[in-house]
């Protein structure tokens, strides 16, 4: 056989699902358990925390020769579960003009699922519709009542802690018992009282109490991003994939990079996908009668850009023209603070669950504020596990303090009372990280690089994306109200609270990790790319299920949307199926 | 309780009766006396540094940075001398040295490049300031006569004409030394940092909200 043959698998699937992360782990889940067979295409490696091989968790900071520092295969540090990165070997990526576009994109079953926060929370009912609330960008196709019963279904599946609260726009939900607050957490929710910004019990998708036989309960070492071997914490690959191959349904190809999605010329139907074997860099081809896209927002969006043919001259699923548009990341701003009744605190193990115990959903009322849309915000601090970067920049707090016996002290220093002030000041720093909601524009996307492909040969995206008065404002804001929560907690702020020169520090696009949007959903066949199942407008045999099809962000994080979204998509086709339509 | 025996009864208590799988295969797991490759206190050979779920890629540029290098022997020599000025031993752990931290701030000069110049430039910085005024280097001079160097650098708002460039150098080898001091067995010890195992979380202790009044 040629080594340039186009490797042709002879099955045709019944469903070939592209990434298998939060939105393409649940149709798998959902599919193969309605018994249609499936193909998975993963650009990366297996991954199972419980797999000797891989894990990282309850190792010491002593077990890596760098203490946990950062790298480029693993940005946020040596023991975290996600491999790839922002800057990925031969996988570039490209901005127009001053564009500073970040993009984390993790190469593993499972996907960005191993590595974020397990913050799960619903949109509220207002999310759904911000175009009719404020009048910027557009309302969904749909609203908080046709999702609510998959959130619900999603909260029963794969468990979720929290609290019901009867808040307007962050809706009660089916939770496990939520732990209770650590120290600092308990002084916000007292000081954060008296400034009426709400505070309430986290909502993470971390098992408190089993739920299954097939999951472990947490343990407590606080370590979720370094996944759990106990399968105690939601990732894509632990709690969906897995449960998918077990039924025999699925076939998963690794280090497979989806390249195009194939359709016939003359029904314009998808007929398959063609896709790299990152190992070999063989192209192969697969076949299959439904073509599901859940690589994450851009890498969706590159791949329908990508597959152009004579019918589709501007890329699959795109007459509309808005494949790679409206692209949005939440924004972030952050900053910490020292409260000095926390000097000298009593040891005791405060580990707890994977980050915050408490956080503040938006407590505020837009029309009354100067910038459109609201932000929650995360909260950190404790005694936690030393690792590089422990006690960095000490010369910038320790001058500010009396020594132990109460004399004036000097920035800096050296030798046992420099080495003192580390054991005073451990457990006393807080921070907190505002996560909001930016507003969608038609003019920061992400299109093909007219010049650049990667080592696969494949086009590169090229990203246009800034940030408005909308989202300035609103991180001012965030900056306005972290002063007053560190200081009103008997604290005092860490460094100095950035102006307009400095967008207000603004986390650069990307960087929050949440982008959506690329391939938005809608009833409008000009303004959208699928319908309000998320299946494009254009083919019907294809669907979208990562956070692509979202018209916009909320305040909240995407991932339970992607999950519940994913699910009625899934019901939907199989119902579709059923009745001859697909 | 070892580990694996809070791990299962994690499983068994909040379950009742029937212990779950995962929590009694994840016990066995991560109970290092099961596994005596995967034990921190093995030093043979840094085994202990490929056993923690390394790609391939991360083992083979990890193996390659242990294989190099960076500082030289009188550079290495007066690190061991410079952080040990910043966390000496005292009444209640040992020093810098002790906790490994020399070895720790060569791996950081390979594994983050951005740091070589800062301090090798910054050590011959103090070489240079030390031949001026005392026509020896660094370590060859007495003890009085370094720490009245460190007295110099150490102190970053006191603004010394001249001497900017050491402070900055300063700060730099007392942030890393404490990176490597406190994150070292020796400083997780001191420090008191009492998680990474398995528990259950109930609150903080009563004593310690009945203190913050909350």
């Amino acid at each position: 056989m040629s080594d340039f043959q186009i490797k042709e698998a002879p099955t045709v699937y019944d469903v070939i699902i592209i990434g298998s992360g939060a939105g393409g782990g649940m149709a798998a889940y959902e599919l193969t358990k309605a018994g249609a067979k499936v193909c998975l295409l993963e650009a990366g490696q297996h991954y199972d925390p419980a797999d000797p091989k891989y894990i990282t968790q309850l190792k010491w900071p002593y077990q890596s020769p760098r203490r946990g520092a950062n790298t480029r295969y693993r940005p946020f540090g040596d023991f975290d579960a996600a491999y790839g990165g922002w800057d990925i070997e031969g996988e570039p990526y490209t901005t127009k003009g001053d564009t500073k576009f970040r993009w984390f994109r993790s190469r593993m079953l499972g996907g960005r699922t191993n590595h974020w926060g397990r913050i799960s929370l619903r949109f509220g009912p207002q999310d759904f519709k911000r175009r009719s609330i404020d009048g910027l960008g557009d309302d969904w196709p749909i609203g908080y009542e046709e999702v609510a019963p998959f959130y619900d279904e999603v909260d029963r599946l794969i468990g979720v802690f929290g609290t019901n609260e009867n808040l307007p726009n962050d809706p009660d939900s089916i939770f496990l018992p939520a732990p209770k607050p650590r120290l600092h957490e308990m002084m916000l929710l007292k000081s954060n009282k008296n400034l009426g910004i709400t505070t309430i019990p986290s909502r993470l998708s971390i098992l408190t109490k089993p739920i299954n036989d097939e999951r472990g309960v947490c343990f407590y070492c606080k370590q979720c991003n370094r996944a759990c071997v106990a399968y105690a914490d939601f990732s894509s690959s632990s709690c969906l994939c897995k449960p998918a191959s077990k039924t025999k349904n699925m076939d998963t190809i690794y280090y497979a990079m989806a390249r195009e999605v194939l359709t016939d010329a003359k029904t314009g139907l998808a007929t398959g996908v063609s896709y790299v074997d990152t190992l070999t860099l063989e192209e192969k081809t697969v076949r299959g009668k439904i073509v599901i896209l859940a690589a994450s927002a851009c890498e969706s969006a590159r791949l329908l850009l990508n597959s152009k043919s004579a019918r589709f001259p501007e890329g699959l699923a795109n007459s509309s023209g808005v494949v790679g548009k409206y692209l949005h990341d939440s924004t972030g701003a952050s900053r910490a603070g020292i409260v000095p009744a926390l000097f000298d605190r009593k040891r005791y193990n405060e580990d707890g669950t994977g980050g915050m115990h408490v956080y503040s959903p938006w407590w505020l009322d837009n029309k009354k504020l100067d910038f459109p849309r609201g932000y929650h915000i995360e909260y950190w601090g404790g005694m936690g596990m030393p690792a590089y970067g422990f006690g960095w920049g000490i010369e910038d707090t320790n001058g500010m303090f009396p020594d132990r016996n109460g004399n004036k002290q000097e920035a800096g220093g050296y030798g046992a009372s420099l080495k003192d002030d580390y054991r005073r000041f451990y457990g006393a720093y807080i921070g907190m990280a505002g996560r909001g909601e930016a507003v969608p524009r038609e003019d920061n996307y992400c299109e093909i690089d007219p010049e650049q492909v990667d080592k696969f040969g494949i086009p590169v995206l090229r990203f246009h994306y800034k940030w408005s008065d909308y989202e300035r404002l609103q991180a001012k804001h965030m900056h306005e109200t972290f002063e007053q929560v560190i200081r009103e907690l008997g604290g005092i702020p860490m460094g100095n609270k950035p102006g307009a020169d400095e967008e207000y520090g603004l986390n650069q696009p990307g960087e929050i990790i949440h982008e959506v949007g690329t391939i938005r959903m809608g009833n409008d066949t000009s303004k959208s790319a699928l319908n309000k199942w998320q299946q494009a407008h254009d083919v019907k045999n294809l669907f979208v299920v990562d956070a692509a099809p979202f018209v916009s962000q909320g305040d909240k994080n995407c991932t339970w949307t992607i999950l519940a979204l994913s699910m009625r998509a899934s019901r939907y086709i199989v119902e579709e199926r059923k009745a001859g339509n697909l | 309780m070892k580990r694996r025996n809070v791990l299962k009864s994690i499983g068994l208590s909040s379950l009742g009766l029937v212990g779950l799988n995962p929590q009694v295969k994840a016990s066995e797991i991560l109970d290092p006396t099961l596994h005596p490759g995967l034990a921190p206190d093995d030093k043979k050979k840094d085994p202990e540094f490929e056993q923690f779920g390394r790609t391939d890629y991360e083992k083979a540029r990890d193996a390659k940075l242990f294989a190099e290098q960076f500082f030289n022997k009188h550079e290495m020599k007066t690190i061991s001398m410079l952080v040990d000025i910043i966390i000496p031993r005292d009444s209640r752990s040992g020093s810098a040295t002790d906790a490994g931290v020399p070895d720790f701030i060569e791996f950081m000069a390979k594994d983050k490049p951005e740091l070589q110049t800062p301090l090798r430039g910054g050590l011959t910085w103090m070489d240079n300031m030390m031949k001026r005024s005392h026509e020896q280097d660094f370590i060859s001079c007495t003890a009085a006569q370094r720490i009245a160097l460190v007295e110099e650098i150490a102190y970053p708002k006191r603004k010394k004409s001249g001497m900017s460039q050491g402070i900055a150098f300063f700060s730099l080898m007392r942030n890393l030394t404490a990176s490597g001091f406190w994150s070292s067995k020796i400083g997780i010890e001191d420090i008191g940092y009492m998680g990474n195992t398995p528990n259950q979380w109930d609150g903080p202790p009563e004593d310690v909200v009945r203190q913050y009044g909350l």
